[in-house]
């Protein structure tokens, strides 16, 4: 199939799978998400075979927790970064893992199409601010990601721009807040 | 209900890379489950790992892995949206999912002077209790090592310098040394985490502390 990178709705695809078990879509995630969920567990300090089957098992998560994704507060790949971090703390560090309370509840909130590209949108954004860092201090932010550094080693002053990207989310909330009561 | 003492940057970034001890993880998703500021500033630093996930150099997975995975959602189960769980106690989810229940499923241990806590079970490199603090009491006097997060569900506290109200979360390091007091009406309950043994001056030798774990 063709490389259907730039511009490609990954969350229209989730949102397939989510709501019609749509395995095409399904496979087409897997395509582009499961080798990088590798490469950043591998990074994160796995074996190779490891790696392999955590990104399987974060792949068979996404599939089943679908329904957890909320276009309109997180892009694909944030929220495949989060089960593929979850999924590391639990297959290198062994620890559990506090999640917060999750706010699925309600009826189905349908996808408002420009609050979902306003999402993806962000995180390309953040790729290029990511990508005009200068090189230490991006290095950094690797290291804090891919759990080299440790909790009190961490700087949270990133230089990145998270200001908008906090009050679109914040928007969004308030949005399902409103719905929720 | 206005949170006014929120987490640091420092911590939700911590988190959002999953570099906290485990008691710390418990403060700060339960803090999060009370604040929707919180919760956005920690999409915020989420959606620098997703940054990272985008540029990340890929690893070609093997050969027969879609089959794999084609094959193994074939028998999954998708998840549905759940109806509204709302926890109808003090603790939102994730601190009700340590302790086993709501407030009377906490087995509450007395250090005196009608404190009581609870000690939760995380690993070894922070630990996490709940403390019990009577309306009017002062939380016993204590100077840190480390860093100790505390945040109140119930109740209120106030030290020389601010108040703290249910969801609020005070961070302090160790230059802090403070004199922390519940506030009068309602008896305060907290969560504590810590990353290295507190140290209490009047109410506890120094020697008892190993039997209490704290
Ligand atoms: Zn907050």
């Amino acid at each position: 199939m063709a490389k259907a990178e730039e511009g490609t709705d990954w969350a229209g695809l989730l949102i397939k799978v989510r709501d019609r078990q749509d395995k095409a879509a399904f496979a087409q995630l897997f395509r582009h998400f499961a080798p990088r969920v590798k490469g950043f567990l591998m990074k994160s300090g796995a074996g190779a075979a490891l790696a392999e089957e955590c990104a399987q098992d974060v792949m068979a998560t996404l599939w089943q927790k679908a329904h957890l994704f909320d276009p309109a507060r997180a892009s694909v790949s944030t929220w495949v970064y989060t089960i593929a971090r979850n999924k590391r703390i639990d297959a290198l560090r062994k620890d559990r893992r506090a999640e917060p309370e999750e706010l699925d509840w309600g009826p189905e909130p349908e996808p408002d199409q420009a609050e979902v590209m306003e999402a993806q949108e962000d995180t390309e954004r953040l790729g290029q601010a990511l990508a005009q860092l200068p090189a230490k201090q991006r290095a950094l932010i690797e290291r804090a990601f891919y759990g080299e550094l440790s909790h009190s080693e961490i700087a949270a002053e990133t230089g990145l721009p998270l200001g908008t990207i906090k009050s679109r989310i914040r928007l969004a909330l308030d949005k399902l807040r409103h719905h929720m009561t | 209900m206005t949170i006014r003492h929120h987490l640091s940057d420092q911590l939700l970034m911590a988190y959002a890379a999953g570099q906290l001890p485990e008691a710390f993880n418990l403060v700060v998703a339960t803090h999060v489950s009370l604040c929707d500021e919180c919760r956005s500033r920690l999409g915020a630093f989420d959606a620098v790992g997703g940054a990272l996930m985008e540029e990340i150099d890929e690893i070609a997975m093997g050969e027969a892995a879609l089959e794999a995975a084609l094959s193994r959602i074939e028998g999954l189960p998708q998840a549905t949206r759940a109806e509204p769980l709302k926890p109808a106690g003090i603790f939102p989810a994730p601190l009700a999912d340590y302790i086993g229940g709501d407030l009377s499923a906490v087995r509450w241990q007395r250090i005196g002077g009608g404190v009581k806590q609870a000690i939760l079970p995380t690993g070894p490199d922070a630990s996490a209790r709940l403390l019990y603090i009577p309306a009017g009491k002062a939380v016993p006097d204590h100077g840190h090592r480390g860093m100790e997060l505390t945040l109140v569900l119930q109740g209120a506290f106030a030290d020389d310098n601010a108040r703290f109200d249910r969801g609020d979360v005070e961070i302090a390091d160790e230059d802090l040394e403070h004199t922390p007091v519940a506030l009068a009406g309602q008896d305060c309950i907290c969560l504590a985490a810590t990353d290295a043994p507190l140290r209490f001056r009047s109410m506890l030798p120094r020697l008892a502390q190993p039997l209490f774990r704290i």
